[in-house]
């Protein structure tokens, strides 16, 4: 296989803008085929617009996103539809589509996509519900659910049309640690099983080191590190050692761009 | 200066969002066809939501205002010794301007704030960015449904209000007041001709489409935060009774 190909996913030299808030400034990543991928940074960095980004619900102001080399900004809405079935996405909240049961948000894909029978879309989708461990909540109501059995549910639908990528956005954020563990096995499995590439935000380095081949550290619009969790743990730069390590002090500051405490406090205008 | 530029700003606005307002209804109508033949389901559904579920608020509402009618007809029009009209006077004011406007407004109330609030909080928990995601347009799956639902419902609603409406006037002229039932109802016959009653259903179709567009609009459109669906329900509802009063002079002026 060509280098090229091996590249699944391509952005360059991206530039977006939240209003007059740069989000990034040139960013280049690279998401290689049959690979986990994970995006790290700081809150309010931009992962999620990343992902939104790589799926075309947000359009750059300049630089391309590149899916198997062909750049999306420049599909149809029929090709772009196309190039979607491709993907899976589990989004941070869940998204579950609250007039369906469980057993039909799986089903949704399934139901507007193929024509399968039904006796076939009943197997598939209780397979990929037991994957989950929640085939018995198959005839719950989304209101019904936890957060994290919400977020299952949701992963379940993601993987139902056994994706090419499929796109995890915060999948560890609510879980319990018995859940985290089942689904963290889960995402390297299904992604090594069934050869798919895989792109995971989340904020827990923790997991992360387990799971990801390569991972990205995303700063001020731009990636800051990148290589394997192991070379971002050991890596030398303060940014990366504070992310990974969990330090109040460094370049990344935890407070938002305040005027002066003191100031604020005894000034005129705290009348 | 700063007076005309925020004229223009606001200008530009508005044209901005009558344009996009343009492409949503085309979009909309570019997809029934496959919602009428592929989801047929889900506008039967929506029919239920916005329609039958509508019915017990419109026809309370239909018999009380058909009673007032019987009333106020009968007390104006027994100083003109003409109390035996009342009847006609109830249709005419039921079935060409109370029944559709009436209906429209309640509508609005009931089920437009519904369609709004409920597509709104569908953006706002990323379902409707989950349908794109899944391939699946949200305006031929949530949209479209819920507009076509609209447009059967309200002038089936505004003949359940016309009707339940006359039937108040029947009780309250003819039962309480003793109006002769024959007269009550012949005079109306001889009166009321099929071009009221068309007019009637040309502007429940109409007040219908306008209420539908404008409660998925706003739902769809809103700012995706409590604050936003709140907004967008409470838009739906005045923007609705301005256009329903608006389009009502107008088809009320055409058919003079």
């Amino acid at each position: 296989m060509s280098k090229s190909s091996d590249n699944l996913i391509e952005i360059r030299d991206l530039d977006y803008s939240r209003g007059s808030r740069p989000i990034f400034r040139g960013l280049n990543v690279t998401i290689r085929r049959g690979e986990v991928t994970a995006v790290m940074g700081p809150s309010g960095t931009g992962k999620t617009t990343l992902l939104r980004l790589i799926t075309r619900q947000l359009l750059p102001d300049n630089g391309v996103v590149l899916v198997d080399g062909v750049d999306i900004g420049t599909l149809s809405q029929t090709e772009l539809y196309r190039m979607r079935q491709r993907f899976g996405m589990l989004f941070q909240n869940g998204a579950l589509l609250t007039d369906l049961s469980v057993f039909e948000n799986v089903a949704f894909p399934l139901r507007e996509h193929t024509r399968l029978t039904n006796r076939l879309i009943r197997h598939v989708v209780l397979t990929k519900l037991h994957a989950v461990g929640l085939r018995g909540a198959a005839d719950m109501m989304p209101r019904e659910l936890s957060g994290g059995m919400a977020r299952r549910v949701a992963l379940a639908r993601a993987m139902v049309m056994d994706p090419e990528i499929l796109i995890y956005d915060e999948p560890f954020v609510g879980l319990d640690p018995i859940s985290m563990g089942v689904i963290v096995r889960l995402v390297r499995r299904m992604n090594d099983a069934l050869g798919i590439s895989s792109i995971l935000v989340s904020h827990d380095v923790q997991e992360i080191s387990t799971v990801a081949d390569c991972s990205y550290l995303i700063s001020d619009g731009k990636v800051a590190a990148s290589g394997s969790p192991q070379e971002l743990h050991t890596a030398t730069s303060d940014l990366v050692r504070q992310f990974m390590h969990g330090m109040a002090d460094g370049p990344v500051a935890f407070h938002y761009d305040a005027p002066d405490y003191e100031e604020q406090l005894l000034g005129r205008d705290a009348d | 200066m700063t007076l005309v530029r925020e004229v223009y700003e606001t200008l530009v606005e508005f044209v901005r969002t009558f344009g996009a307002f343009i492409l949503f209804f085309v979009e909309l109508l570019v997809h029934t066809p496959r919602a009428v033949f592929g989801r047929f389901r889900l506008i039967v559904a929506q029919v239920h939501n916005t329609g039958t579920l509508s019915l017990v608020i419109i026809l309370v509402c239909g018999l009380f205002v058909g009673a007032v009618l019987g009333l106020q007809g009968f007390a104006n029009l027994q100083r003109f010794n003409a109390e035996d009209t009342v009847g006609t006077f109830a249709a005419f004011a039921l079935v060409k301007e109370l029944g559709p406007v009436i209906t429209a407004l309640l509508f609005a109330g009931r089920a437009g704030t519904a369609l709004a609030s409920e597509i709104g909080l569908m953006k706002a928990t990323d379902q409707l960015s989950a349908m794109e995601m899944m391939a699946v347009n949200p305006v031929s799956r949530v949209v479209v449904p819920r507009f076509i639902g609209g447009c059967i419902s309200v002038p089936f609603l505004t003949a359940g209000f016309s009707a339940i409406g006359l039937f108040g006037a029947y009780l309250v002229a003819v039962v309480l007041l003793g109006v002769d039932v024959g007269a009550f109802w012949q005079q109306m016959q001889q009166t009321l001709s099929i071009k009221d009653v068309e007019e009637g259903i040309v502007k429940s179709i109409l007040f219908g489409g306008a209420a539908s567009l404008i409660a998925v609009w706003e739902g769809y459109n809103c700012i995706p935060t409590a604050e936003g669906v709140g907004r967008a329900t409470t838009r739906t509802v005045v923007i609705t009774a301005i256009v329903v009063l608006v389009v009502d002079f107008m088809v009320t002026a055409t058919y003079l």
